[in-house]
């Protein structure tokens, strides 16, 4: 890694972190490519069990993009970490990757397929059928859909976009919802 | 109920009757021979039997105490179980010492810690949340040790205080002396928690943390005890740094050595278990006998018994689950409950019983109020600074609810009665105010804060359920936070928090799998075997109901019925297939396959159009209770409510299954759309519904190709489990591209001639194919599973009717392939009924 590279990761993760991570991202690219493809993602079975897997899976891809590198790997990552409260803002720098909106945006991109800057009701139908159980009807989930974008919509285009998004989660903490220990 | 209370009363009062000619016979001695002058025909025998009598009566009697009260249920809703059967106790006790002017019966604290405290313990452990245990275990281990200790330090410090103030008048005590009171009544009781918190149903992560500490700190109190027995037998002036360091070292000694003690006995379970295959009907009993001989081989050895029991249950239970048929599992669980449920009774009359003697009772006002006082304080004291400590290092902090409900829910009970009638007399002359201090606050404790727990919880909106109304938005966002954590969980390997868990898992996976479970079993770790498993078990249920329904099960005999249905719901296509599945198809039972298949089809109607207008009817329904009902819980969620009264079934299963199932259904899509460029995956989808557990297996068998034909399962942690089926579908990867390449050939040919082709190809390569699957052969498996597990390519030599009712499932899709008409987009993936 050249000294550029650790210097931009020591920013969103610290250097002990980084070792393991470049463990697990060696031990998950199998054929040693120095690349993660998502067959190699995909060969982890606890993410089959996982509703939203494939999606997650999908989120550490740029899109058009085949495989992922460390990097980006490890920037993906960096969103979980839990925000730093003690060091105050400082405006002229960009975004943290860990701050609410950062965070907010990882998860709007996950319901945001078309990466149009609004979650359409096709899309919110998507998620919530890979949520709910199977027994759920069609008419029971475009019924859900409906009245959540009905919540959420304030503009009445009946679709969520980033901000109608982020109010609708104001009260949700999201900084304990999406964060990990290890990245703390 | 005025029935029952009559019959308990008659009860006791038999019991009086005879018990007092026991005490008759026993004050006037013995020796008095009977010289017979002529045959008796019936003896009284009495004086042999009373002691058996008298325990399985005075079992009965406790027992039926708690059928008593559970009549009126809106008793029980606001006073626990444990303070209704106090009070009975007082008035069992009343009625005895009111005809006996003595107490005959007392709870005896050898009677406590040998036959009634050890099946409790036993059964906390057996049934221990293990991941959310070991996952706090830091925090549990701070409260129980460090502040434990806090309180004994602060309660014998501030009574030695107010007693050399002055404040409780004139008793022979000491500063050692209050400390040893101190210790013993400072320790959280088990009992009195798993009582009161079993019916409050707080957050699991507040649960699990006053639950553990309560076990945990049994540690501590008997080496605080023992120590300070021992400095108060050698006098005040011989205690210098050296007892004070031997101490604490004996606190090391005894709190490891008791779990060490603990977890070698639960090897030998788990060895046990392992060779026991034989003798099924009595491997339940194995467990109770060792974990007993756990307890009482730590006590021997002066050594914590709690924890070992515990810590036996703890770390004995996934390897004797595995191990065990399910019927013993079923068996030693039930059994566990009963003789916990009934000892945590008898307790608690017990403790009422004893109360009503007036020779025990020294009343000392200020000494009790003030014990009473310091608990309180000194236990909210120590809870908030311990928190404060540990919420610096914890990713999801204690909020201060959760810190007031924890300080609350610290309740004394029955262990420190034990303790503090083991005093001896002549050093402590004050033993009979600790005796009634002891029991005023074990009272205090499991009635008032036991009644004012549940309102106190709701007051202060404890996180049980949802505080306010949240949006839709952020209940699914809620949700999806979760799955989202799980997933980068596992895609980070689960680091951190969990590095550790994931090198113990590779640790135990590798030499603990071997050692301690039967080989079966080992099989049976692996997550998705087991969804297979259960799948194959709801198979035959759903068989089984299905024949029911229909009359009998002689259906499945008949095979002149099996064309019907076939050609109704699927065309004449499968018609032609029909010939070919009866003559190749005959299951070991002789049972043609076209009847089984025939019977999983019925269970799914897919017609959109009747769905339709029923729902329609429906108008009013509420998304927030949909949702509530039926989002998926992650991983993290799954409920682990130990509860002592109700055997919780584990209903996650399911969810797994349909995620399992949706997310392998999605992959075959788009590598089958990546493969072959067609919309078809929509309408295979479609019918692959049809028979959940052969999609399963089938798109298991497909997916499996891009995902596992890149080399071997090389990595530890998630493909450890996976490493059978990875080998299985090597053999399935090399089939494959040749049914791909077949299928992208002949898409615009018929499909009943790609079947045909196909199988010639899995026959031609079956040859090649035998060896690997031969490989995994070697395992002793169970037939359905096997065959269910083993990829398509032994179909054309196998007479397993299970595998074939699959291969005509997957053929019948493929023949759907042009015939109908395109389902909606998304919408395909429609209902069951």
């Amino acid at each position: 890694m050249n000294l550029w590279f650790s210097c931009f990761l020591f920013i969103i993760v610290t250097p002990a972190h980084i070792v393991r991570l470049y463990d697990r991202f060696e031990a998950l690219d199998k054929e040693k490519t120095g690349h993660l493809r998502p067959q190699d993602f995909g060969a982890i079975n606890r993410l089959a069990m996982n509703p939203i897997g494939d999606r997650i899976i999908g989120a550490f891809f740029s899109p058009g993009q085949e495989t992922v590198d460390f990097h980006s790997f490890v920037r993906i990552l960096a969103h979980f970490r839990p925000a730093d409260k003690k060091h105050p803002k400082d405006p002229s720098m960009p975004e943290p990757v860990n701050s609410r909106t950062s965070k907010l945006k990882f998860a709007f991109q996950l319901y945001d397929q078309d990466k149009d800057g609004k979650i359409s009701r096709a899309e919110l139908l998507q998620v919530l059928r890979s949520m709910l159980e199977m027994q759920v009807t069609e008419e029971q989930l475009e019924s859900i859909a409906d009245r959540t974008i009905q919540e959420a919509d304030l503009d009445k285009d009946d679709a969520i976009s980033f901000e109608e998004f982020r109010k609708s989660l104001e009260k949700v903490n999201i900084d304990h919802k999406m964060s990990i220990r290890f990245l703390r | 109920m005025p029935a029952l209370w009559r019959s308990t009363f008659v009860l006791v009062m038999v019991l009086l009757a005879i018990s007092r000619p026991s005490l008759a016979s026993e004050d006037t001695g013995n020796g008095t021979e009977n010289t017979i002058t002529t045959l008796p025909i019936v003896i009284w025998k009495w004086e042999e039997i009373h002691f058996p009598y008298l325990v399985a009566l005075w079992v009965l009697v406790s027992w039926l105490c708690k059928l008593v009260f559970q009549l009126n249920p809106c008793l029980t809703r606001v006073i626990p179980e444990s303070g209704l059967l106090i009070c009975i106790g007082w008035v069992l006790g009343g009625i005895i010492y009111g005809a006996d002017k003595v107490q005959t019966f007392r709870l005896q604290p050898f009677t406590f810690f040998f036959y009634l405290l050890p099946q409790i313990v036993l059964d906390a452990g057996y049934s221990m949340p293990n991941k959310l245990f070991f996952g706090n275990l830091g925090a549990i281990l701070v409260y129980a040790v460090i502040g434990t200790c806090w309180n004994a330090a602060t309660l014998g410090l501030a009574l030695w205080g107010c007693w050399l103030g002055g404040a409780m008048g004139n008793i022979d005590t000491g500063l050692l002396q209050l400390l040893l009171f101190g210790s013993l009544i400072a320790a959280v009781d088990p009992v009195a928690v798993i009582a009161v918190f079993e019916e409050v149903h707080v957050n699991e992560v507040l649960y699990i943390l006053v639950f553990g500490e309560s076990l945990l700190n049994d540690g501590v109190t008997v080496v605080l005890f023992n120590v300070f027995d021992a400095f108060v037998s050698l006098g005040g002036a011989q205690i210098d740094a050296v007892e004070i360091i031997k101490g604490i070292i004996s606190f090391f000694v005894v709190a490891v050595g008791g779990s060490l003690v603990g977890v070698v006995f639960a090897l030998l379970i788990s060895l046990l278990t392992r060779c026991t295959k034989n003798i099924q009907i009595i491997e339940p009993g194995f467990i109770f006998v060792l974990g007993y001989l756990s307890y009482l081989t730590a006590e021997m050895l002066s050594l914590s018994a709690i924890l070992s029991c515990t810590f036996c249950g703890v770390c004995c239970q996934k390897y004797i689950n595995a191990n065990m048929d399910e019927r013993s599992v079923s068996t030693v669980r039930s059994t566990m409950k009963v003789f916990a449920n009934g000892s945590e009774t008898i307790i608690f009359v017990f403790l009422g019983i004893s109360a009503i003697d007036p020779s025990i009772w020294v009343w000392n006002t200020a000494f009790i109020l003030l014990t009473l006082l310091f608990i309180f304080v000194f236990r909210f004291i120590g809870v908030f600074l311990l928190t404060w400590i540990l919420n610096q290092y914890r990713l999801v902090p204690l909020d201060f609810i959760d810190q007031l409900v924890m300080g609350y829910g610290g309740l004394r009970g029955a262990v420190a009665y034990g303790l503090v009638l083991l005093l001896d007399e002549n050093k402590y002359k004050e033993k009979k105010l600790m005796i009634s201090t002891t029991l005023i606050v074990v009272y205090f404790t499991v009635m008032l804060q036991g009644i004012t727990m549940k309102p106190l919880v709701t007051w202060l909106k404890v996180k049980r359920a949802a505080v306010s109304e949240r949006t839709l938005a952020e209940k699914i966002q809620n949700r999806t936070f979760d799955h989202m954590l799980v997933a980068i969980e596992d895609i980070s390997g689960q680091i951190g928090d969990n590095y550790m868990r994931d090198k113990w898992n590779n640790f135990e996976e590798k030499w603990l799998y071997w050692l301690l479970m039967t080989p079966i079993a080992r099989k049976s770790c692996d997550p998705i075997f087991n969804i297979f498993h259960k799948l194959n078990i709801k198979d035959a249920t759903s068989y089984v109901k299905e024949g029911e329904r229909r009359g009998s099960l002689a259906f499945v005999r008949n095979e002149s019925k099996a064309d019907v249905d076939f050609n109704k719901k699927f065309g004449a296509d499968f018609s032609e297939m029909m010939p070919y599945i009866m003559t190749e198809n005959m299951g070991p039972d002789h049972v043609p396959v076209s009847s089984i298949l025939r019977d999983s089809v019925p269970s799914v109607c897919l017609d959109m159009h009747e769905q339709d207008l029923k729902m329609r009817e429906s108008e009013d329904f509420d998304a927030h209770h949909l949702l509530q009902q039926h989002l998926y819980k992650g991983r993290k969620q799954h409920r682990h409510r130990y509860s002592r009264k109700h055997l919780e079934v584990n209903k996650d299963e399911h969810e797994v299954q349909e995620i399992f199932q949706r997310t392998m259904r999605s992959r075959l899509e788009s590598f089958k759309s990546a493969k072959m460029g067609v919309a078809p995956p929509k309408k295979i989808s479609k019918h692959l519904k049809k028979d959940q557990p052969q999609k399963v297996r089938e798109a298991y068998t497909f997916s499996s190709f891009p995902l596992f034909s890149e080399g071997d399962s090389a990595s530890g942690c998630e493909a450890a489990g996976g490493s059978f089926p990875m080998r299985a579908y090597r053999g399935a990867g090399i089939v494959n591209p040749a049914f791909m390449a077949e299928m992208d050939t002949m898409d615009p040919m018929p499909p009943m001639q790609q079947i045909p082709s196909w199988l010639a190809e899995a026959e031609v390569d079956s040859s090649n194919m035998v060896p690997s699957q031969r490989a995994q052969l070697t395992l002793p498996w169970t037939p359905s599973n096997l065959r269910r597990l083993a990829p398509l390519c032994l179909s054309t030599h196998s007479n397993d009717s299970f595998l074939l009712a699959d291969s005509p499932a997957t053929q019948e899709g493929i023949s759907e392939l042009p015939p109908p008409p395109p389902p909606q987009d998304g919408q395909g993936q429609g209902t069951h009924k």
